[in-house]
């Protein structure tokens, strides 16, 4: 990291000046640090968080999931697949050099080439620059989703990626596994400048003096992130006072967290569904909508979320949270065990079966454990479930063989849209489009599939809900998967580190405007 | 001496070829490095574009037959995850191992020897019963057990010691930084060590009393009481020196294990030593760092076993190492 030297101790030296008493630092400890600097290289939430740290992005998200403008000021729908964004002026990234549409141009141009991001991107045909703060983003089909995607554009720095590094390699390519120039040097625009890194062990940031973002009123100067991955041990630390913010806090600990007189804690509401998938390829009985029903009958979701997740979730009918589109109230969790035994001799089941069933047991929060209760609950319908659970790495091979009839599996949209559970989850599988990826119950319906296509190219926000609605409808009368619960996010911090209003259920902390005593 | 030195070398590097061989056979057990490498919605074709390039798609026997050979010029394969050779990552992880065990080993001679004779040469006081009762509690508690209830009491509640990491460290050479440099890097170190030490520590006691007891009953100590040499002399020159060639033996097995429990030690603390990143390996399915990380533990086995055989020659000249080659 010596590229940054001199430049980064300038920094340092004029942000003690500018911030002089009322500035802090914070030591951050995560569960996992980011697997690379290059914020191109993997799609996942730790490389999303540093993101937000080191870069800016067009628009982002706000805490009730509204758009809020960042390196673009303002934006226009020119015609039916066009929508034109004007760039904020007078921003500098880290190196010194001003941010212009070449550099947006430049960093779509990336996305694209990106094995993991150019499915994000999918749907745009191209970026134009019109002038040096204007650009026209262009998509194949009308396309209602722009302004949820433009928030993975994070422009970077065009003049510091371009060249050949010293070993004559192209500075701006992609690298999946191996050394490249991205991957270890970084100039964003963000609020923090990355000073040292030492991957799975700490990384340092000083705050950037020259951020555009003068309005904002973080006073943090400089960040030490670092993972802790055992949870007892992190939670030790946030207690000791050895670091002043640590997520993700585990169900065990919420109470601790909020009882201790020197650490507050912040929860709420996550978007990331937990899901068990019937796999009806496998078992003959899964093709039965009504036996399908009577296992959701049969699982006690507010029973899960209530002993095991210790109130750490939202229970759930359907995949959508609320705040999305897709959403619908009115689909509540169903819990009747009279119900289900009703459904499972009316389909000619009363004696029950044999199922088998996997879940990992390192992938969500008390993964295993959920397993082992919905197993327990399905023996009250007279189904006798084989359960195996493994770790995350094991598990994802079995996942893709779809090697039992129930599988466990988590969604976080990455579009922050119903339409994207609907694709991966239950649509109609299909190798061509890559529909119904990880629908492991090989649920199909082509008037489900009808109305996400339906919604994919609709632009009308009320039309787009009503559609998405009523396929959350037909997903819930044919109970095509069990919805379980959301998973609740949590973060515990030290008294006088105000993180409410930089924390979401995006779980992407904005940093920059962290206040803190 | 010099004919057992290169039979050990070549030993060492059987050994090394069959642990290769094994954790080559079973790295397709250990899961989907894809998986680890891309986000979720990436679709397969993508996921098999990368597969080839990294070679996964090969034959277990091209697979095996590139990396023997690149081993034999010194390459282990890249890393997954730290983008690195994993040769280096394993040599900037090993300071902070090595620095833990020796720690650890410095808390159980420390110990270990004074508690030892102590409870040899008063076998029936309270304080021997008490010792003896710790040890029977310190070897059933796992490490991870007692690391984390060590971290609640001195860090949380007492607010004495640092929760995890390595703390301040001085710069030593090439990867080598210290925690033994400076107060926060000493702090940092002991209860790791501690933890660690918990492992090995009764076992020590345990096997010097019984030592050391035995050797009270020798003819030559009785002698030695007989002739008036004052007993400290007796207990800590003349019984203790013959009650070590056990020890050493064992102690020299015991370190080789040491280095494996530190997986445990090293997670809980967050200490970035090479036994948590072999964890977290297995985790990513980092599967090159798996395999030069067994690799490089088997041969730190076979190097101690050596040390351990010439350290024998040391306290007891009638060992002859020629012979046993």
């Amino acid at each position: 990291m010596k590229i940054f030297g001199t430049f980064v101790s300038a920094c340092a030296l004029s942000a003690a000046v500018a911030f002089g008493a009322s500035a802090a630092s914070l030591k951050v400890a995560y569960d996992a640090d980011p697997v690379s600097l290059d914020p191109h290289e993997q799609l996942s939430g730790g490389t999303l968080q540093l993101s937000h740290m080191v870069y800016d992005p067009l628009v982002r998200w706000t805490q009730d999931l509204q758009f809020e403008a960042r390196l673009a000021t303002s934006w226009e729908q020119v015609d039916a697949t066009t929508t034109r964004f004007n760039l904020r002026k007078g921003v500098k990234f880290h190196s010194g050099n001003e941010m212009t549409a070449a550099d947006v141009k430049w960093t779509f141009d990336r996305l694209q080439s990106s094995p993991d991001f150019k499915g994000v991107f999918n749907a745009f045909e191209s970026l134009t620059v019109v002038d040096d703060y204007t650009i026209d983003l262009k998509t194949k089909e009308p396309f209602p989703l722009v302004l949820h995607t433009v928030t993975y554009i994070f422009p970077m720095d065009s003049k510091f990626y371009s060249g050949m590094d010293s070993e004559g390699k192209d500075k701006g390519e992609i690298v999946k596994h191996g050394n490249s120039f991205a991957s270890r040097n970084i100039s964003g625009t963000g609020p923090y400048v990355v000073t040292e890194r030492e991957q799975g062990v700490k990384m340092e940031f000083d705050r950037f003096a020259g951020y555009w973002d003068t309005a904002s009123k973080g006073n943090v100067d400089h960040i030490t992130l670092t993972p802790i991955k055992e949870a007892p041990t992190r939670v030790a630390a946030l207690l000791s006072g050895d670091v002043d913010f640590a997520a993700p806090i585990p169900p065990t600990d919420l109470a601790r967290v909020e009882a201790d007189a020197a650490t507050n804690l912040i929860s709420m509401a996550g978007t990331r569904i937990i899901t068990f998938q019937m796999n009806q390829n496998r078992n003959e009985a899964l093709k039965n909508p009504k036996v399908r029903l009577a296992i959701d009958y049969a699982v006690n979701n507010a029973g899960i979320v209530d002993r095991i997740m210790k109130g750490f979730g939202t229970t759930a009918g359907q995949a959508s949270p609320a705040g999305y589109l897709g959403h619908d109230a009115s689909l509540a969790p169903r819990y009747d065990l009279d119900k289900a035994n009703a459904l499972m001799a009316e389909a000619g089941y009363a004696d029950g079966f044999k199922i088998s069933m996997m879940a990992p047991n390192n992938r969500y929060v008390n993964d295993a454990k959920i397993a082992q209760a919905v197993a327990s609950m399905l023996s009250k319908i007279n189904i006798t479930v084989d359960l195996k659970t493994m770790p995350k790495a094991q598990y994802w091979p079995k996942f893709d063989e779809r090697a039992a009839d129930l599988m466990m599996i988590g969604w976080h949209s990455d579009t922050e849209d119903s339409a994207n559970f609907h694709q991966f989850l239950s649509a109609c599988p299909n190798a061509d489009t890559g529909d119904g990826q990880y629908n492991s119950g090989n649920y199909c319906n082509a008037e489900a599939d009808k109305l996400m296509a339906f919604a994919n190219g609709e632009t009308d926000a009320a039309k787009r809900a009503e559609a998405l609605q009523k396929l959350e409808g037909i997903l819930y009368a044919e109970a095509a998967f069990i919805p379980l619960h959301w998973q609740n996010l949590a973060w515990g911090v030290r008294k006088g580190v105000h993180a409410e209003s930089i924390v979401n259920a995006l779980n992407f902390p904005y940093f920059g405007d962290l206040v803190v005593d | 001496m010099f004919a057992y030195l290169v039979k050990r070398f070549f030993q060492a590097i059987a050994v090394m070829f069959v642990i290769s061989l094994i954790s080559f056979a079973i790295q397709d057990n250990l899961g989907d490095p894809l998986r680890e490498l891309v986000g979720q919605s990436v679709s397969e074709d993508v996921r098999q574009q990368l597969r080839d390039e990294l070679g996964l798609n090969d034959s277990f026997i091209k697979q095996y037959g590139r990396f023997a050979w690149n081993a034999l010029h010194g390459d282990l394969g890249i890393s997954y995850f730290f983008k690195e050779p994993a040769l280096t990552v394993i040599l900037k992880k090993l300071p902070a191992t090595l620095e833990l065990v020796f720690g650890a080993t410095l808390i159980i001679i420390g110990l270990s020897i004074p508690l030892g004779v102590y409870t040899a040469i008063r076998p029936n006081s309270l304080a021997t019963r008490v010792i003896m009762g710790l040890s029977i509690i310190g070897i059933s508690i796992p490490v991870f057990l007692t690391a984390i209830l060590m971290i609640f009491l001195f860090a949380v509640e007492l607010r004495m010691l640092p929760s995890y990491g390595r703390g301040d460290l001085v710069h030593l050479f090439g990867y080598w930084s210290t925690n033994f440099g400076s107060w926060d890097g000493l702090k940092h170190i002991f209860m790791p060590s501690l933890a660690l030490a918990s492992i090995m520590l009764p076992l020590f006691i345990r096997l010097i009393r019984s030592e050391m007891m035995e050797t009270l009953e020798s003819e030559y100590v009785k002698y030695a009481y007989a002739k008036g040499i004052a007993p400290r002399r007796i207990w800590f020159v003349h019984a203790l020196k013959n009650t070590l060639l056990p020890v050493i033996t064992v102690g020299g097995v015991q370190i080789g294990t040491m280095v494996a429990y530190t997986i445990l030690t090293e997670t809980v603390f967050q200490w970035p030593g090479m036994g948590f990143m072999f964890l977290e390996a297995v985790n990513r399915v980092d599967t090159p760092l798996i395999v030069a990380y067994l690799i490089v533990v088997g041969f730190i086995f076979v190097v101690t076993n050596t040390i351990v055989d010439l350290i024998y020659g040391l306290v007891n000249p009638t060992i002859n190492l020629a012979r046993m080659s």
